[in-house]
């Protein structure tokens, strides 16, 4: 067997480090959002199940935020331990993106996720609403900077190269809204919303299958079915757009997400198969004729460009492009059923008996993760043989570090992360699968046990509550 | 005029890289000094000290890296592949100290499994500052705009001795930290402590900066030179005043003075390292001006930084305002 090259290793490595880290922010961009409405709809209406719910959800944010945090500060490293080329070479243009990102979002994230979590008590309920709202902006912004960052590497432009083979900015605003970037924005945030309603939804039902009466599960699981109903068909839109961008800047992807090797006109939609990079066919190919050319070209007879259209030294890997393309797909297309679904139930009055639906929606609650995955597995490995796209080879791209080091680094990471993130999966199931009750305690507040007159200025309580112990 | 942006911004990761030093510092000090505090209450009492301050501190380590990345990012290309097993060590160790602040709580049977990750992480994370702190002062082989040395470079016996020197700084600091905000049995134990990583720090500083001269003619002639002694001197001079006060503060026991007397020492040890390193970035092969990145890149990161930077000093301060005061046992954010 031929031993693994530093270069593979090098691309598992960030692919298992980012891969773990996505799915923490994918979960608290969404998280935050929902963190926020439902204090906005406590602020106005007063109702104590919105704050119960918050309490509820809060302790969950705060679990996968620390996983978020420490997984992204390997993140901001990975690029100069394993990337140290395409560091030096791209750190000119995607340095500053990424610099903006600390600067606009971690700081503003970590600066206020204190008082969000710990300080309701100490600032009163209308800073406290502020704090989460720029926790919530933070994630955004995080979003915001990172993705312009990766559709940098998909589309690169607004860029010129220096005397010694660095991309130096001609434009800025042309870098930071390169062609790729606003379609990949949409798609993803959308993609992190339905991911936590997904998640709150699965929750919800839960509980409501073990009381259907619970009102804040209740709450969760309308508030859920909501989101999916209407944002699951908008992110099937999102992402047909998308994908028609990617086949404008990078035919070659789509091709391989298609499992098309040959350049043909009325191209058949392949619904599956197995695309065989040796043979340049997809074996076993069960297809809709016509219908790839329209839903590409929106013309049944449009051409197609196949994969032999570039060198074969170009092509994506079409046997996982392929695969995980559909996975995603099919996720969200099960995420709009189960939303149309909802609302049938919701109109027929029967959204909270227990039943199918809410054991459907139990069973979808992880699959926002994995469309993520699979989605994310679909542009990047689409965007090699390059880091930046046409421009920067893979191979070119690694920093100086022999295979041993980074076959050894690399078990390290997953021993590491199995461990420290499986234990809190582990955590985040046993909070979930406690009922959301009223009263709900949250994160208890600062001064528990300590008596209102001896503190300077008394703890503020909010209505309906009275002063409880911690822990 | 022409405006030294390089100049600029090696300021301005310096202010981040020393910010971190001294928020992160005290926090890991705190998982440092972890076993040797009873289990449950104490322990209780020191982590919520740094709870919601913690993951804002740790925002700074992302800065000095994410900004090393955009305005030095030669500097970023050498130094990482460089230092790679200290880092990626590092890095492991922020995971497991970083995750116990939330899982501690999350179990009572398991509890002392996160006391050590958060004791072992922190120990690991500063021994491997440490290390790359002294891998950097020793300097790094630098060819074709990559590094060119070998695998245990870094690994010398000098950077050892600042792998430690970092370790009973930051302990230090995490000793005064709690004498700041703890009361009772816990603060007079941190007394103890402070007592001890005190004298550690002032010596381990001595031993380090009367080593460091000899590993380079470049630090020979800033120490020991006329007339960069003059400028130089002032700095030793501090550093003694510092540890005076520090002393002082102990003995007559002051709650606030022993941390800013700390504190004093992190930062004149850090513009100590300032005046040896400086006009490199990579010593003794990089210079600030060749890292840098082109000035586009460095006004257009300069723009948002001199907006930025000054609001996240205010708000930082605002979040360390708002949960100001003494920590009690019984008290929980948890």
């Amino acid at each position: 067997m031929e031993l693994p090259l530093a270069i593979d290793l090098a691309r598992i490595q960030f692919a298992f480090t980012v891969s773990f880290h996505i799915i923490f922010p994918a979960f608290t961009i969404g998280l935050a959002s929902y963190l926020a409405v439902l204090e906005a709809l406590w602020l106005i209406t007063g109702r104590q199940v919105f704050i119960d719910t918050f309490r509820y959800w809060i302790k969950i944010f705060a679990v996968t935020f620390a996983m978020g945090v420490v997984s992204g500060i390997v993140m901001s490293y990975q690029f100069g331990t394993n990337w140290s080329v395409f560091s030096d070479k791209t750190g000119p243009i995607l340095g500053p993106l990424m610099g903006y990102e600390v600067l606009s979002a971690f700081f503003l994230e970590a600066g206020f996720l204190g008082v969000m979590l710990f300080g309701m008590d100490r600032v009163g309920k209308g800073l406290h609403f502020l704090a989460t709202l720029l926790v919530a902006f933070g994630t955004f912004f995080s979003a915001f900077w990172i993705l312009s960052v990766n559709s940098w590497m998909q589309t690169p432009a607004g860029y010129a190269i220096n005397e010694v083979g660095q991309f130096v900015p001609a434009d800025w605003w042309e870098i930071i809204f390169n062609p790729s970037f606003p379609y990949r924005l949409v798609h993803m945030v959308l993609a992190a919303y339905l991911t936590t309603a997904f998640v709150v939804g699965a929750v919800g039902a839960w509980h409501i299958l073990k009381d259907s009466r619970n009102e804040s599960a209740r709450l969760m699981f309308s508030m859920a079915m909501w989101m999916a109903a209407i944002v699951a068909p908008i992110q099937i839109f999102a992402g047909d757009v998308h994908g028609l961008n990617t086949l404008e800047h990078q035919p070659a992807k789509i091709a391989a997400m298609e499992g098309h090797f040959e350049t043909r006109k009325g191209a058949p939609l392949i619904l599956f198969g197995l695309p065989n990079m040796e043979t340049g066919k997809t074996d076993y190919a069960i297809e809709i004729p016509a219908l790839g050319s329209y839903i590409l070209t929106h013309h049944w007879d449009g051409e197609v460009k196949g994969l032999k259209a570039w060198p074969k030294e170009e092509w994506p890997y079409a046997p996982v492009l392929f695969w995980s393309f559909r996975i995603m797909v099919g996720i969200g297309l099960a995420m709009a059923a189960l939303g149309f679904w909802s609302l049938y139930a919701r109109l027929r009055g029967s959204l909270y008996e227990p039943g199918l639906l809410h054991r459907a929606a139990i069973l979808m609650g992880p699959m926002g993760f994995v469309a993520v995955l699979a989605g994310w597995i679909t542009t990047e490995m689409g965007r090699q043989p390059y880091t930046v796209y046409g421009l920067l080879k893979t191979v070119d791209s690694a920093s100086p570090i022999d295979a041993p080091a980074l076959a050894f680094s690399l078990a390290a990471f997953i021993v590491v992360y199995f461990a420290a993130f499986g234990a809190g999966v582990f955590y985040l199931f046993r909070i979930m699968a406690k009922p959301p009750t009223p009263n709900e305690t949250g994160i208890p507040e600062n001064h528990p046990t300590r008596a209102a007159g001896i503190t300077a200025t008394p703890p503020l309580r909010f209505p309906g509550e009275s002063p409880k112990s911690g822990h | 005029m022409e405006i030294d942006l390089p100049f600029i911004w090696a300021g301005l990761i310096a202010f981040a890289v020393l910010a971190y030093v001294i928020l992160d510092g005290f926090d890991l000090g705190l998982g440092i000094l972890f076993p040797f505090m009873r289990t449950g209450g104490q322990r209780d009492v020191a982590m919520n000290t740094v709870a919601p301050v913690w993951d804002g501190n740790e925002t700074w380590l992302v800065l000095g890296g994410g900004g090393l990345f955009a305005v030095f990012p030669l500097a970023y290309a050498v130094i990482m592949p460089a230092l790679y097993a200290p880092i990626i060590a590092m890095l492991l160790g922020l995971i497991f100290r970083g995750v116990a602040f939330e899982f501690r709580w999350k179990t009572k049977e398991n509890q002392w499994v996160w006391d050590w990750s958060f004791a072992l992480g922190s120990l690991t994370a500063a021994f491997a500052q440490g290390i790359t702190l002294g891998a950097l002062v020793q300097g790094i082989e630098v060819a074709n705009r990559g590094y060119a040395g070998g695998w245990w470079d870094w690994l010398t016996p000098f950077s050892i001795l600042t792998g430690f020197a970092v370790v009973v700084g930051y302990a230090l600091l995490g000793a005064t930290w709690l004498i700041y905000k703890t009361e009772g049995a816990l603060q007079q134990q941190a007394y103890g402590w402070a007592w001890t990583t005190g004298f550690g720090t002032v010596f381990l500083i001595g031993i380090v900066s009367m080593w460091t001269p000899f590993l380079d003619d470049v630090f020979m002639q800033r120490w020991f030179s006329f007339p960069a002694i003059i400028y130089s001197a002032p700095v030793p001079i501090l550093v003694a005043a510092a540890a005076y006060s520090l002393l002082v503060g102990l003995k007559e026991r002051h709650e606030l003075r022993p941390f800013v007397s700390a504190l004093a020492l992190f930062v004149l040890c850090f513009v100590g390292l300032g005046i040896g390193f400086y006009p490199y970035i990579v010593p003794h092969s990089i210079t600030i001006w060749d890292a840098a990145a082109p000035d586009s890149s460095l006004m257009f990161l300069l723009y948002g930084a001199s907006v930025l930077i000054p609001l996240i000093l205010a708000y930082t301060a605002y979040s360390y305002w708002v949960f100001r005061g003494k920590v009690r046992e019984g008290d929980g954010y948890h």
